[in-house]
């Protein structure tokens, strides 16, 4: 079972990095959305995967009764999505701003901080 | 509430039962005090102008804290305190050796100068926007990222610091800023992505996210698991995060759009949050794929140190040279970690609390340098010597510091380093130390003999007129390079416990025993 | 909206979805539910109310401006784990007192207090998101 995932946690990475090498920044966004949900399933199969037994101390016990799903990776991707999902929106945004003041959404074009064309600086005292 | 019908568990085996001694409050006190002042900023909406007396006052406070926790930690060895009373491997811990509290300590000065600098740069506007919450709540997270023992919660506090820089990269809205924080954004979330990967494997093999937790396991799954993996994975984020070549492209592209105090503040926590987390990982955490992988991190840091120093060569910007000061001073520590031992591990933590200081101490410099001359641009900026000669002094000081020249706070940690790389026989990364040194001082030699001893062609006034600066600029420049001076005259006691802070690092037994007073689990 | 119906109707439901989103944050402690659920409906009960009835009248219905409820939820979080400082245990542990209310026992908790703070943070921020892009729909 974990093979299987491991492949398509694979399948996420490579989907996000052909993305995240392209020059339109939109792809990019995509690209890191794909790529965080890759690193949320990741951590789930890290965790170990068991078929639904919710980790629930019956009533009257003091501990689980048998084997049951790990908790941890659960409340950790839940913090990774809520993460994820914030950093997302303003990247969106961000993007949407950068297109609109540099109306340009190629990387390459994007020199407003770095200009090709700069002053050459003083050579001599 | 529910009665328990079970006969009562054995609540030892859990929890902490015995109370909390006061002191050891001082553990999470930083960051909770950063998020509660954050907090009450953000509720202030209608005051403005107390925005900056509330922040200076909250992180004068923060200084404070970090300063009795230190004293503390000298006093009485790592800290632990584990949140909600459950105890560690499985309750959150925040366990404070001396690397946390010195770190946390000089970020907390960096940003006490900061916030000072800030009340004459940040305007009504920028007060609106939110600067101060967000420096605060920035503070929070680069306090957490000090004082965490658990490798997730760390990841947190990385994001948290990462979203509140992204308020404080983009305030203002400029066209310029917004394209650096466009490459500054993308490229920060990969390197914490990156992270994430690395810890969700760390989980697969060691089933803990505990540090002291990892570094007494990792002995035993040295065989088993992919051990080496996770070292060089956790050098890739947090090279990225720290702007080592190959992957530092974002720093130079962003860092000198922001508001002046932003960019100081920026080069003064970010890089180093990254550079503390790669010390505590590869040293504490896996010593021996550190030893293993030196060579790439040497050759890593070497690059660093060049690149960078070759970059700030080549601008005729003074904002952007310093953004490439910044990469080389990483390619400096990296080079300290690289050679490992209390030399090198102590040269690295030396040199990173000496770049915090003095690199936003640069930033201010040049801050004011704008303000005197109009111009961050080489090309137009001139005169400054003649403008303000004291301002020069300080100017010229932190030159000679950056570039690690007595008697100045850079020179010490670059000594510790060249010796520590001597020692190994690593002579080539001695004088990849020596000569990204001779270079840096001649980048800012440069730029000094260009900007404040040219005169200005065409201004009159440059002669008689004398410039004054607001004292809210002047006090945390002077203050900082008073700083370096001294620790630069007098460097023992810091040292002293630098030394001490490597070798807790290297043989962390102090820090596990923190962690799991009853011994080994 | 012009929707008359809609319009009629959404002060009702945008009551009954914040009170059940309350219920929602108390049912918490226990059961399936809890702050960042509940903030979640109360925020989409008001982007309905502002949906019907225009984002001004939200803004006004809501007193406070988001992000300052956003900041008193930061706050409220943080103090409940400070609170645990006056009775020495660590930071963030739960606390329980039962005071008697007109002879009911009441348990109230820092839990409960922290829960509280994240159903507001979510309610300010996410809020404050909502209305600001209603206001830019809207033109």
């Amino acid at each position: 079972m974990e093979a299987w995932f491991a492949l398509l946690v694979g399948i996420f990475f490579t989907v996000a990095i052909y993305l995240l090498l392209s020059k339109s920044i939109i792809r990019v966004l995509l690209g890191v959305a794909i790529l965080g949900n890759g690193v949320n399933l990741l951590i789930f199969t890290g965790g170990r995967l068991t078929r639904g037994v919710p980790p629930v101390i019956p009533e009257g016990a003091d501990a689980l009764a048998g084997p049951a799903a790990n908790a941890l990776p659960q409340a950790l991707i839940l913090t990774a999505i809520v993460i994820s999902f914030s950093f997302f929106a303003f990247l969106l945004v961000l993007a949407w701003r950068a297109y609109e003041e540099l109306s340009t959404d190629n990387t390459d074009e994007m020199r407003v901080a770095e200009p090709q064309d700069e002053p050459a600086p003083p050579l001599g005292y | 509430m529910a009665v328990s019908t079970s006969p009562p568990a054995d609540l030892s085996a859990a929890l902490v039962l015995e109370p909390v001694a006061a002191a050891d409050w001082l553990v999470i006190l930083p960051v909770a005090w950063c998020l509660a002042i954050g907090a009450l900023l953000v509720m202030l909406r209608r005051p403005i102008g107390l925005h900056p007396f509330i922040a200076v006052a909250g992180l004068a406070g923060l200084v404070a804290i970090d300063g009795l926790l230190l004293q503390h930690v000298i006093a009485n060895g790592p800290v632990t305190m584990v949140m909600g009373r459950w105890l560690p491997p499985f309750g959150i811990a925040f366990t404070v050796d001396l690397t946390g509290a010195l770190f946390a300590l000089t970020a907390a000065v960096v940003a006490l100068a900061g916030g000072v600098y800030s009340m004459a740069d940040v305007n009504d506007s920028g007060r609106r926007y939110g600067f101060y919450p967000f420096l605060m709540l920035l503070m929070a997270g680069v306090s957490g990222a000090f004082l965490t023992g658990d490798i997730f919660n760390l990841y947190v506090w990385f994001e948290v610091l990462l979203i509140s820089s992204f308020g404080l990269i983009v305030l203002g809205s400029e066209r310029e800023q917004i394209d650096g924080a466009v490459k500054y954004g993308f490229l920060n979330l990969v390197a914490t992505t990156l992270f994430l990967v690395t810890t969700g494997y760390l989980y697969a093999s060691f089933g803990t996210l505990n540090m002291a937790d990892i570094a007494q396991k990792a002995e035993g799954l040295r065989g088993t698991a992919p051990l080496m993996t996770l070292t060089a994975l956790f050098l890739l984020a947090f090279g990225m995060k720290a702007a080592a070549f190959p992957v530092n492209v974002w720093l130079p592209a962003s860092y000198h759009t922001p508001r002046v105090v932003v960019s100081a503040l920026f080069a003064g926590l970010l890089t180093k949050v990254g550079i503390y987390a790669l010390i505590r990982v590869t040293v504490m955490l896996l010593p021996v794929e550190r030893e293993e992988l030196s060579l790439v991190i040497a050759a890593v840091g070497a690059l660093t140190m060049l690149v960078g120093v070759f970059g700030a060569l080549a601008q005729s910007d003074f904002r952007r040279m310093l953004g490439y000061l910044v990469i080389s001073g990483i390619g400096s520590i990296l080079a300290g970690i690289a050679v490992g031992g209390p030399g090198g591990i102590g040269g690295a933590i030396f040199y990173a609390l000496h770049s915090m200081l003095v690199m936003t101490a640069l930033y201010f410099a040049s801050g004011v340098a704008a303000q005197l001359g109009g111009s961050f641009s080489l090309s137009s900026l001139a005169g400054l010597y003649r403008r303000h000669a004291g301002f020069a002094a300080i100017s010229l000081m932190l030159a000679f510091a950056v570039s690690g020249l007595p008697p100045f706070s850079g020179f010490w940690p670059k000594v510790m380093l060249v010796k520590a790389a001597l020692d190994i026989g690593a002579w080539w990364l001695a004088a990849a130390l020596l000569v990204t040194g001779f270079l840096t001082t001649i980048a800012t030699g440069r730029f000094f003999l260009l900007a404040y001893w040219r005169d200005k062609a065409d201004d009159g006034l440059a002669g008689t007129v004398k410039a004054r600066i607001p004292a809210a600029i002047l006090l945390p420049l002077v203050a900082l390079t008073l700083l370096t001076l001294t620790i630069g005259l007098y460097p023992e006691p810091l040292l002293a416990t630098i030394q001490d802070a490597a070798a807790g690092l290297s043989e962390p037994s102090a820090y596990l025993n923190s962690v799991f007073p009853g011994g080994v689990r | 909206m012009k929707s008359l119906i809609f319009r009629a109707v959404a002060p009702f439901l945008t009551s009954l979805m914040v009170l059940f989103s309350i219920f929602v944050l108390l049912r918490g402690h226990n059961e399936p539910g809890g702050g960042f659920i509940g903030g979640l409906i109360a925020v989409s009960a008001l982007a309905i109310y502002g949906i019907a009835c225009g984002v001004e009248t939200v803004r006004r219905a809501i007193y406070f401006h988001p992000m300052a409820i956003a900041g008193a939820g930061l706050f409220a979080a943080t103090i409940a784990g400070l609170i645990s400082m006056a009775a020495r245990v660590p930071f963030m542990t739960g606390l329980w007192i039962y005071p008697s209310l007109l002879g009911v026992e009441v348990p109230l908790s820092t839990v409960t207090l922290f829960d509280c703070g994240v159903y507001l943070v979510v309610v300010g921020a996410i809020s404050s998101i909502a209305l600001s892009l209603e206001e830019r729909g809207g033109e």
